[in-house]
């Protein structure tokens, strides 16, 4: 078994028009910037895919990674907590003039949507945003005297993940709090894609320390030196013009 | 003219309240300020929603790993003991009443412990983070804040004008004139600026003020 794929741009074939696609991170730490690069190329060659549906914590930053994807014109609606940065242009000009979707979620329902979606849960209880204007037509129980809101499970065609170390079976390490929503994503996929530092053979990473286990994983794909989101803003680089 | 405490004064009082061992979430901001003023001797636990227990400060300038980042998404350091975990596990620390204390900014509290921290109306981009849930999964949630709004007007309210982040969640109020404590749905008078009387707190407050027992003088070191 080899999950390995040759290039950033064979891993992200998958990916279509109106596909639901989760990217990993917490603004650019974990962030698969090179997958998401990779992607921006293929539209601006082709004009596909287009009108994704993307699943992620913020909404980009500056003009790199995420930002760049919905700069680009290849986003038709975003589920996310926090869509705010230091640099949040690109989506929030894009928000006011009625051009992307937004589904705003709180941040740990929207963590546990998506380990619901990847454990076979479909809906689950939670106090989070009982009585505000986030839990409104949903359904609401009470349970030992406190009320709690019902979510729904959150799946998708395509995880796109940063991971530390890979093996061959797609078994994957993490660095530091790079891991955030990347782990729970590669659960709630049909297809996830996977960028890492280093890709080793099967047995190549201690059983003991796998966070990912390789039946989550799909596909493969090395990029050694992977850019941070946050160098590349400081450098105020925009993607596809990065040197 | 009555000097009214700064916020690193407020973050300083917050500060004496936690306990050596206690693990505490900080909200992004001006709560932040808290985990400079832990009292000597105690050590706190910070948890940052995004995967950390037991970072501390933020590292030298051009020594970043932005592998290494709070709620924020400032960098910070890790302390001896630190542990990584993703994001499923660090709201389960949070909604499953692992954290001693939560400590947040605010627009608005209500007598009955709803908090307005999170939207200020329908203009602009809705954000929410991880605030909702903080507010119900902390065994503590305080918050601190400026006792009035820039314009003067009282944030401490019979009722929350602005979108809710949680309902009856607040436990504790610091400010910039008092200790409030949220019992019964009440404001409880805890302290108070010795220079300010009990009118004049009253006076910038939008619910009633109880006094069940004595309210002590708010002292704090020049900060």
């Amino acid at each position: 078994m080899d999950k390995t794929v040759a290039d950033p741009a064979t891993a992200v074939a998958g990916i279509g028009d109106g596909m639901t696609v989760m990217i990993g991170g917490f603004g650019g730490a974990g962030s698969p910037i090179e997958l998401i690069h990779a992607l921006i190329d293929r539209f601006r060659t082709t004009g596909h895919p287009k009108d994704l549906t993307i699943i992620n914590n913020n909404a980009g930053n500056g003009h790199v990674g995420l930002a760049a994807l919905i700069g680009a014109g290849m986003v038709k609606k975003l589920i996310c907590s926090f869509p705010r940065s230091a640099d949040p242009v690109v989506f929030t000009d894009l928000y006011l003039s009625g051009k992307i979707e937004l589904e705003l979620v709180p941040q740990g329902t929207l963590a546990e949507r998506i380990r619901a979606g990847g454990a076979g849960i479909p809906a689950f209880y939670t106090p989070t945003s009982y009585g505000t204007d986030l839990a409104k037509g949903k359904p609401v129980a009470e349970f030992d005297g406190r009320c709690y809101v019902q979510e729904r499970w959150l799946k998708c065609d395509v995880a796109l993940v940063k991971a530390e170390i890979a093996d061959a079976h797609g078994n994957l390490t993490y660095r530091a709090a790079a891991r955030n929503f990347n782990p729970l994503m590669c659960m709630a996929a049909a297809e996830t894609v996977v960028q890492a530092t280093r890709i080793v053979p099967a047995g190549g990473i201690d059983p003991e320390i796998v966070i990912t286990p390789g039946i989550f994983v799909q596909k493969v794909v090395a990029v050694a030196h992977p850019r941070q989101e946050e160098d590349l803003n400081r450098a105020n680089a925009v993607y596809p013009e990065i040197a | 003219m009555i000097v009214k405490l700064t916020n690193n004064q407020i973050a300083w009082r917050a500060a004496q309240d936690i306990q050596d061992g206690a693990y505490v979430n900080l909200g992004i901001g001006f709560p932040e300020k808290v985990a400079q003023y832990q009292p000597p001797g105690r050590e706190a636990i910070f948890h940052t929603e995004n995967g950390i227990l037991n970072f501390g400060e933020p590292p030298p300038k051009d020594e970043e790993d932005w592998d290494l980042i709070n709620a924020g998404k400032k960098a910070v350091t890790l302390k001896p003991g630190a542990a990584f975990f993703h994001h499923a596990d660090s709201f389960a620390m949070v909604r499953g009443g692992h954290l001693d204390v939560a400590i947040l900014g605010a627009y608005e509290v209500a007598e009955s412990g709803d908090l307005a921290n999170w939207s200020t109306g329908p203009n602009g981009v809705p954000a929410v983070g991880g605030a909702m849930d903080l507010v119900h999964g902390a065994r503590r949630v305080a918050v601190i804040t400026d006792h009035v709004t820039k314009d003067g007007k009282p944030k401490l309210l019979r009722r929350c004008t602005l979108p809710l982040t949680g309902v009856g969640c607040v436990t504790r109020v610091y400010t910039s004139l008092a200790v409030i404590d949220i019992e019964g749905g009440r404001f409880v008078m805890r302290e108070k600026l010795p220079a300010l009387s009990l009118d004049d707190l009253q006076s910038v407050t939008g619910a009633e003020l109880l006094v069940t027992g004595t309210v002590a003088d708010l002292i704090v070191p020049e900060l």
